[in-house]
């Protein structure tokens, strides 16, 4: 079953109604990428806030409450305060590599937020091969980082960009394997078809104990995946000043900022899509209002966003060779085995489905 | 060991050392320059003396010489000496630099070459520890003069 | 480490960076020259002067209550230990018969500007291994401790409380109840650092077997106070030469075995317990009498060399003092234990990732006014 494109199908039949079909067909792509933009700056900008509170809360402090209601305005400020700072860079920076990075972070996580099923009808891109797609484009961010720390001519920026290029290349290989552990259930890409054998138990019921264990990885892995503590080798504010941004400022480095968070929420929502059914609510409960969908997508989604933020709050920073002793020494074996007790669990139809 | 038994000791190690225990807690020895690494070095590894923390090291300036004085205790017997030496010369001083027998005074003896202006021979890294590398004289030295930065009352 | 070799296209080469003088991890404006193989460190050069106050030729000029004023400009963190260290020089050659009141309420305050350091420190140190929520817990602390001082003394971290001869004013009616609400207060949240940080095994594994240093070396180097401490080298003030009111009180020196990171920080962890326990010792039997014995409003010290050492909460402080017996000394020395502490930096650091180096630099707790004077 395909739901390509059907929450803009009365506009789509409205363009194609007053101009010619190719006309139609571009104006058509530019509104989506426009909504998805506005979604991409305004999750952006609310998970930072939420950071700062969620932050705040840990840390007995208050946190950002004067802007609008609860600060809810804070990060805005912000954003307008960055767009209107001067951009500086060194002097003998790699001039064009240097300003071409942050939109090599900036687009692959947005690319990435144009898969999600946020409810039935809301999916702009539902692509067959998703998860592939997904797995993909969020690791095309690291050339950003990459690109970033290396043209920067700074070392410490080098030094940043060089750790982020051995941790991504390490924990996509467990963000992949523990993805395709659940595929191994499902027994399809899609991302819509995915969930609609979430119908019968979500997945991480589904799969029991390997899928429980798959889940943990993941969460590591991703947490890793986005660079945040206590993987975040390639900030390490107390040791790299700021790592791969060190020499950023204005809006290049806001998009590195706002990039962080929309990749957070990327790894949160893949996470709600595989293993807790995306937008279907707990036991049906609202089955009967579809638009409910949204709600509990986006409820599940900050929920293991939080979780990912109790993690930064609290937890140390791993040193890299330990960081690189947890993925090859620990998390890869014991995926490769859990995919092996998934597939003669699927195998021997030991899996719960209701 | 009580300070009659270390200066019965280290009297009996060189006739050129001059003891005192006037005006100080401890007792004084005074060491000729020429002397000093060998007299230090014995007191730190003789097994009766065993002095092997030196916890200062100060450059004084006495108005005609440089002088160094080195404040030795030893954590077996808790026991305490403080060596002292000068040198006479004010234009090239130079003494014996005791960073292999207490690595500690690698950086104190920078830090006196950096005010007082002393070489220490035999030092790994002699240079200047907090000042910059073209700063003119030695600011701690009683005639050290310097009409922008000085207050003098 | 197995050494590679590596294709002569791929040359590994060595490199410098420069850590400060300004940058997170070195807590001020401390500047070290790391010379680096990829991750690997090759050698650590610090390069000091950027706050050098010339403190030591300030006190040549200068009388010795002023002098005193000087010394918390140093290791801020131990203010009054420091006032304590000249004050007590100067009472010690002059041979003034300080009431016992006044050398009780000087331990208090002592240990409790150690508690208040080490808070700071826990806090800062937890930042530098990259968990930044430790700050917030260990600032929550020393907030009360400094409400406390700035009631008794109008100021919250250079104190200038002690003079020579006593005290510049009595302690506050509600001192007594405010330190003992204190302690009860720090006794439910030590453990509480413990739950956070110390049992927490990511921050085991970064600290265990990290920066090792052994007794030999710690006493070779000067290494005093905690990191001396953590190598199994008894080297506390407080017990070989006890003064104030600390002869009067029994406490354990927090000692261990292992040198590394993790034993420097166990420490200063254990310490905090014992400075409480020798506050709740002394705080119920403050002896009533004066806060203070007059001087001379010039003081003069008759001709001699005088030294005295204080525990602060970085180690072991000495003053070194040539009096020729005039108003301001001949020559003053600050033996301070930052800077022994800063020489032994290299030895433990080379041959660790920067990693390691940044939480091994922290458990030395440099606070570089000290080291710079």
């Amino acid at each position: 079953m395909t739901i390509a494109l059907s929450i803009t199908k009365n506009i789509h039949d409205w363009l194609y109604s007053i101009m010619p079909e190719t006309a139609a067909m571009y104006a058509e792509m530019v509104l989506i990428a426009l909504v998805y933009l506005g979604v991409f700056a305004i999750a952006g900008l609310f998970l930072v806030l939420l950071e700062r509170r969620v932050a705040a809360w840990f840390q007995l402090r208050i946190g950002p409450n004067r802007v609008g209601f609860q600060g809810l305005l804070q990060t805005m400020a912000d954003a307008i305060k960055l767009l209107s700072k001067e951009l500086t860079g060194t002097a003998k920076a790699d001039k064009f590599l240097y300003n071409l990075a942050p939109y090599f972070v900036i687009i692959s996580s947005l690319m990435a937020l144009s898969v999600f099923p946020f409810t039935q009808e809301f999916q702009a891109f539902d692509i067959n091969i998703g998860i592939f797609f997904l797995i993909a484009v969020s690791s095309i961010g690291v050339i950003g980082i990459l690109l970033g720390g290396w043209s920067s001519n700074n070392k410490f920026a080098m030094i940043g960009a060089m750790r982020s290029g051995v941790q991504t290349i390490s924990y996509e290989l467990s963000i992949g394997l523990s993805l395709l552990t659940m595929v191994l259930i499902t027994g399809s890409l899609q991302l819509s078809e995915i969930v609609e054998v979430q119908k019968s138990g979500w997945l991480i019921v589904q799969g029991h104990i390997p899928a429980i264990i798959a889940f943990m990885i993941y969460m590591i892995a991703g947490t890793a995946e986005t660079n945040r503590a206590p993987f975040d080798m390639v900030e390490a504010e107390s040791e790299l000043g700021a790592g791969f941004h060190t020499e950023y400022s204005g809006m290049k480095f806001a998009y590195f900022f706002l990039a962080e968070f929309i990749n957070m929420f990327i790894i949160a929502a893949i996470a709600t899509t595989v293993f807790f059914g995306a937008w279907l609510s707990p036991f049906g409960i609202t089955e009967s209002i579809p638009m409910l969908g949204v709600f509990w997508f986006l409820l599940k989604a900050l929920i293991l966003v939080f979780l990912m933020m109790w993690f930064r709050w609290t937890f140390p920073r791993l040193r890299i060779d330990q960081l690189l002793t947890l993925e090859w020494k620990y998390l890869l074996p014991l995926n490769l085995a859990n995919i092996v007790i998934m597939a003669l669990l699927v195998w021997h139809n030991l899996t719960i489905s209701f | 060991m009580k300070n009659e038994e270390l200066q019965g000791l280290i009297g009996s190690w060189s006739p050129d050392l001059m003891f005192s225990e006037e005006g100080s807690q401890y007792l004084n020895v005074t060491v000729p320059k020429e002397e000093l690494h060998a007299i230090l070095f014995k007191l730190k590894h003789d097994e009766q003396t065993s002095f092997d923390y030196l916890f200062c090291l100060t450059g004084v300036d006495w108005g005609e010489e440089l002088g160094v004085v080195y404040h030795l205790e030893s954590t077996v017997f808790r026991h305490s000496l403080v060596v002292k030496t000068q040198t006479a010369e004010r234009e090239n001083p130079a003494l014996d630099s005791v960073c292999d027998i207490w690595a500690t005074a690698e950086f104190h003896e920078r830090e006196v070459f950096d005010f007082f202006g002393i070489e220490f021979t035999n030092h790994p890294n002699l240079k200047r520890l907090f000042l910059t590398d073209d700063w003119d004289g030695f600011p701690l030295r009683k005639d050290y003069e310097d009409n922008i930065n000085m207050i003098i009352k | 480490m197995e050494t590679v070799t590596l294709d002569s296209n791929f040359k590994s080469e060595e490199y410098f960076i420069n850590m400060g003088p300004q940058h997170p991890a070195t807590h001020g404006v401390l500047r070290l020259l790391l010379t680096i193989d990829g991750e690997i460190i090759k050698k650590v050069e610090p390069d000091l002067g950027y706050i050098h106050r010339s403190i030591e030729k300030m006190c040549e000029r200068d009388s010795y209550q002023q002098i005193v004023h000087l010394t918390d400009r140093m290791d801020y963190l131990s203010a009054n230990i420091n006032n304590e260290a000249v004050c007590l020089t100067v009472e010690n050659a002059l041979q003034l018969e300080i009431p016992e009141r006044v050398k009780v309420i000087r331990t208090i305050i002592g240990e409790l500007t150690r508690i208040s350091s080490h808070c700071l420190w826990w806090g800062v140190m937890g930042m530098d291994v990259g968990a930044l929520t430790t700050y917030f817990y260990g600032f929550r602390d020393r907030e009360l401790l400094n409400d406390i001082f700035e009631e008794t003394c109008g100021a919250r971290l250079t104190m200038n409380y002690n003079v020579p001869g006593g005290l510049m004013f009595d302690i506050h009616p509600n001192f007594v109840k405010r330190v003992k609400d204190f302690i009860a207060h720090f006794k439910t949240k030590l453990p509480e650092y413990d739950r956070l940080l110390t049992n927490n095994i990511i921050f085991q594994k970064r600290t265990k077997g990290v920066g090792i240093l052994s007794k030999e070396d710690a006493i070779s180097f000067g290494a005093s106070g905690p990191v001396g401490r953590a190598s199994g080298y008894s080297c506390d003030v407080r017990i070989h030469h006890p003064y104030s009111a600390l002869d009067k009180v029994t406490f354990n020196e927090a000692l261990r075995t292992e040198g590394d990171t993790y034993a420097r920080y166990l420490v200063r962890i254990q310490e905090m317990w014992e400075s409480l326990a020798i506050v709740e010792q002394l705080i119920d039997n403050i002896p009533e009498g004066e806060y203070r014995v007059a001087t001379n409003a010039v003081i003069k010290l008759p001709k001699g060399e005088y030294y005295q050492k204080v525990e602060t909460a970085r180690g072991e402080l000495g003053v070194y003092v040539i009096s020729t017996g005039l108003k301001s000394p001949y020559r003053l020395k600050f033996r301070s234990p930052g800077f022994s502490n800063l020489s032994l930096l290299n030895h433990i650091a080379v041959g660790g990732k920067i990693g390691d180096l940044v939480a091994s630099m922290a458990t030395l707790d440099l606070v570089i006014p000290d080291i710079d004077r």
